[in-house]
Order: structure tokens, then C-alpha cells, then sequence
């Protein structure tokens, strides 16, 4: 045999050594990846992260904003667009006329607000990037009133640990959730928003209002939003991990990467 | 009857311990983050440059299907990829309308939550083993002893030579093994001061967190999406480096360079002439 044709040889051998090893490995991979010490290892990295982002930036620390310019043509759209519950499709007939966002939970002032009512608080307005989960992003002008105005105004208790968003959505069979701490809750960026790019927010943008919080990712912006209910625990709530994909996805909860 | 002259064999000490440990960890660490990584990347497999990017806009690099067949467009040339990128047959040879195929990827199926999972949990391994490398290395001389290209070695005439020797696989036994040769002092230069502290920032800097606390990050790589685009290109970089560094081993002689990035110890041979001058 010459050197050539042995070296061939040793090659397919490799060949096949290493293939054979990378399916071996693939299906512990798959195999680690279904085990629940494991997953709740990987986990660890999730609570690792957050304390990090929180001790190397202010708890006000903004988000960066973007000229004018810098708005993208189209911002795509994502999710439900649109709505679905009787209460929501009643409102859309009416432009929202008589709808009236609930805030409740542990406040102790409960108390009902309506889009003129909102709009008449101090407002924000803020251009800034919307990172989806998946990859991509989006730039855009949001107009809104400050999460942290509202909750002054309903006087939160000092018990209270959440804010969880109920929308009017259901995407699949399920009503789409969202929930932020109070530190995301109170920052100076954290708005309802009722306006976009300098018109009322449109519907498949989550009229007439939609959570704004710009330090995470795009499926933290609950959109539709009926309700805003101060909680201590959020494993109360439909799956229990604290939003829609963290339930029915096993998402982040913490979503600032 | 004449003894032919004999081969010594002699074996030096060619790797420290902290090199070796972080060789191989560095290893299963890098195999993750890339198979994790291309998963992340099947969730969106569009590139852009600048600040934001999404299906409305123009991507400089796309990996989609037709339905029927798969492809990637870079700019404007597009190459068919079918079985491979874009459209590929799984396992149980479902037709799968994925980016990168299964058996590049972990998990193998589209999970997109998984895949981040263990991305940004072995990106902390990955990003303290690089730390702590680089630091042992400072301490123990390995950069300076090891990695450090000498003037003699920038002479046009030095350069010239390796390229020569790596052009007639005259590497490894044939060389003296004691050191690293120029070629690979470059590369292992280049991927360890570049292409992982490249991929560790554009890395950090998708992070709409991190954007808030440094946002230097987006003003050094131009936005969030064209951090995106050069992590997706350094991460490329290293496959090839990944492809070549395993090639080099094979012909360099396996046994020995696996064996001495396990034990530290290396068997060179002193070179008969040598021998012959003596005698």
C-alpha cells in the first residue's frame, strides 16, 4: 500500500471517528438538554446575568435614544395584531372611547384611568430600539406616560415586588401576560405608550396602549394592555413563570440580553 | 556489521498545565458556543449593518429556502445550499426549513429559548477560561517565551521560509518542535487577542441591558446589528481556524501533538546529521 492510499484510508477512518463522535456528542446534547438539574444549571446563568447588568449600570441608568433619522421606514410588526378579547373588539368599534385601563393589586388607591386621562399626565417621548428575541431590531418614537406616575398615583404597596401587564390578546389559546421588577417599573423610560412616530398608536402596535420597557427584549413590550396589578408573587399567575413565552416558551423572565 | 546511525529520541516540556487546561475546556467550550450560536442565528437568519435590521429591511446575508430548495445570498449572489443550508433533511429525513442543519446546531431541533440557555451560560466559562488564560500566560511567560513573533521572525526572508515549509508540509517532526513556527504563532495570536475578545464584545453588545450600561459598545461596532453581523463573522473566522488548527495536527503528526497537549511532554527526534557530526 503506498503512503498515499494509507493516508487516505487514515483520513476516512478520521472521517468517520469524528462523525460518528459529533452525533455521539449531539445526542448528549439533546439528552443534558432535556434533563431538569441540567436546565435549571443553565438557569443559573439567567439570575447571573441580571445581577450583573443591575451592578454595572444605575438602576436609571437610560437606554440609548436615537434621532429622527435613525427611525426605521417599517417597523416590523410581531405577534398578535390585534386584540381579541369581546371587551377589546367592543373598544376598537368606539376608538377606545370608553376604555379605562385598570390599575390594581397591592395599591392602595385602585383606580381606573382612560387614554384622555393618560394623556393629560406629564408624558414621555423617546426613540429608541426594539430587539426582538429573535435577532432583529427596529427603531421607532414612542409617546407615553410614565409607569412609575401611575403607580405613585394608585400608591403602591411597599409590599408589592411585580407589576404584571394583562393584555387583551390571546396569542395561541392563551391571553398574553407580561410582568417587570420594580426597579425596570420605576425607571425613567419605563412608559405606557399611547402614541408612535407622532400618531395615535396603531392597532397592530398594541392600541391603545403598550408597555415600553427599554432595557429588554421585545417580549417584555406587552401589548393591548388592560390591566396593571401590583403582586408580591408571580406564580400566581396563568403559568406561573411570569409572562406568555416565559410560560409556554421557557424564556428568560429576565430578558436584558 | 556497521549500527546505523541512531535516531535520539528526546522529549521536552512543551505545554504548561494551565495552557492544557484551558486547551481542552476552551475545546467543549467553543464546540457549544458555535453549535448553540448557529441555533440562535436559525431564529433569524438575516445579517444587516447599523443600527437596526428586521425583514423590512435589506440584509447583506440571507439563508432562507424557496420551498424547495435551500440557499444563501450574500449581497447579490446567491448559491444554492439544498440539504445542507436553508433546507435540509433531519434525522428521520423530515425536510426541515431550517438555516443551519440539525446536526450543526444544539439543541438539534429549533429551540430557540434552549439554545440561548446555553449560550449565555458557557459564554461565562468561555469569557472567564479566556481571562484566566491570558493571565497564566502573562505570569508563566508563555506569551512572551512562546507567543511573541521575534524581529528576526517579521524579516521578509523568515516569513518567506515558513510560508515555503508550511507549502511542503515540512512541519512538526521534521522542525524543531521546541517552538512554535511563525504561521502559527500569527494564528494563535490572532485568535486569542482578536477574534475571542471580538466575539465576547459584539456579544455583549446585542444586549439591550449592556447598551444602556456601556453604549461605547455600539458606537465601536457601528449599532446592535452590525455587532450582530461581526460576531456571526469572528465566529466564521473561528470555524476556519477551528478546520485548519485540526488539519495541521494530522499532518504535524496526531499522536504526538494530542499527546503533548494532554501530558505537556512532546517527542522530538534529533536529526541523524546532527548525530553524524558527533560521531
Amino acid at each position: 500500500m503506498t503512503d498515499g492510499r494509507k493516508l487516505l484510508r487514515r483520513r476516512e477512518l478520521l472521517r468517520g471517528a469524528a462523525l460518528g463522535s459529533s452525533a455521539l456528542v449531539l445526542g448528549g446534547c439533546d439528552a443534558m438538554n432535556e434533563n431538569a438539574t441540567f436546565r435549571s444549571a443553565l438557569r443559573g446563568a439567567e439570575r447571573l446575568n441580571q445581577l450583573t447588568h443591575r451592578s454595572l449600570a444605575d438602576r436609571a441608568t437610560l437606554a440609548p435614544e436615537f434621532a429622527l433619522s435613525d427611525i426605521s421606514p417599517l417597523f416590523k410588526t410581531n405577534g398578535s395584531l390585534t386584540g381579541t378579547s369581546t371587551e377589546y373588539l367592543a373598544h376598537l368599534q368606539t376608538s377606545f372611547a370608553d376604555w379605562r385601563l385598570r390599575i390594581d393589586g397591592m395599591v392602595a388607591n385602585p383606580m381606573d384611568i382612560g387614554l384622555d386621562g393618560l394623556r393629560a399626565m406629564p408624558a414621555r417621548t423617546q426613540i429608541t430600539r426594539h430587539d426582538c428575541v429573535e435577532g432583529w431590531s427596529a427603531i421607532a418614537q414612542w409617546h407615553g406616560t410614565p409607569l412609575r406616575l401611575l403607580l405613585q398615583q394608585a400608591q403602591l404597596s411597599p409590599r408589592a415586588k411585580y407589576i404584571v401587564f394583562h393584555c387583551a390578546d390571546n396569542y395561541g389559546a392563551r391571553p398574553y401576560y407580561e410582568s417587570i421588577d420594580l426597579i425596570d417599573a420605576f425607571h425613567p423610560q419605563t412608559i405606557l405608550a399611547w402614541g408612535m412616530n407622532g400618531e395615535a398608536l396603531p392597532v397592530k402596535y398594541g392600541a391603545p396602549v403598550r408597555l415600553r420597557v427599554e432595557r429588554q427584549l421585545g417580549y417584555k413590550q406587552a401589548k393591548y394592555v388592560m390591566r396593571i396589578e401590583a403582586t408580591d408573587d408571580l406564580s400566581k399567575f396563568h403559568g406561573g413563570k411570569g409572562g406568555y413565552w416565559e410560560d409556554v416558551g421557557d424564556y428568560e423572565w429576565y430578558a436584558g440580553i | 556489521m556497521e549500527a546505523a546511525p541512531e535516531i535520539a529520541k528526546q522529549v521536552v516540556k512543551r505545554h504548561a498545565l494551565s495552557t492544557r487546561i484551558w486547551h481542552w475546556l476552551n475545546a467543549l467550550v467553543v464546540a457549544i458556543l458555535l453549535m448553540s450560536g448557529l441555533m440562535i442565528f436559525n431564529a433569524h437568519p438575516h445579517l444587516y449593518w447599523g443600527d437596526f435590521g428586521s425583514r423590512e429591511d435589506y440584509a447583506w446575508l440571507q439563508i432562507d429556502d424557496t420551498r424547495t430548495t435551500g440557499f444563501i445570498r450574500i449581497g447579490n449572489n446567491s448559491f444554492e445550499t439544498t440539504g445542507v443550508l436553508g433546507l435540509s433533511l433531519d434525522a428521520k429525513e423530515n425536510v426541515r426549513r431550517v438555516a443551519f442543519p440539525g446536526w450543526a446546531t444544539i439543541p438539534t431541533g429549533y429551540d430557540l429559548a434552549a439554545a440561548r440557555r446555553w449560550h449565555f451560560a458557557f459564554a461565562w466559562i468561555f469569557a472567564l477560561g479566556l481571562t484566566a488564560f491570558m493571565f497564566m500566560s502573562l505570569v508563566n511567560g508563555h506569551i512572551r517565551k512562546d507567543l511573541h513573533v521575534r524581529r528576526a521572525e517579521w524579516s521578509p526572508r523568515a516569513l518567506w521560509t515558513d510560508i515555503k515549509n508550511h507549502a511542503r508540509l515540512r512541519f512538526g517532526d521534521d522542525n524543531d518542535s521546541s517552538h512554535y513556527n511563525i504561521m502559527q504563532k500569527f494564528s494563535y495570536i490572532g485568535v486569542i487577542f482578536l477574534l475571542f475578545p471580538l466575539l465576547i464584545l459584539t456579544g455583549i453588545t446585542m444586549s439591550p441591558a449592556m447598551n444602556a450600561a456601556w453604549p461605547w459598545l455600539l458606537d465601536i461596532f457601528g449599532g446592535r446589528q452590525s455587532a450582530r453581523s461581526l460576531h456571526f463573522i469572528a465566529a466564521a473566522l473561528l470555524t476556519l481556524f477551528v478546520v485548519v488548527h485540526l488539519i495541521m495536527v494530522l499532518l504535524s503528526g496526531p499522536i504526538n501533538g494530542i499527546w503533548s497537549m494532554i501530558t505537556g511532554r512532546h517527542v522530538t527526534k534529533s536529526k541523524p546529521e546532527i548525530a553524524g557530526d558527533l560521531a
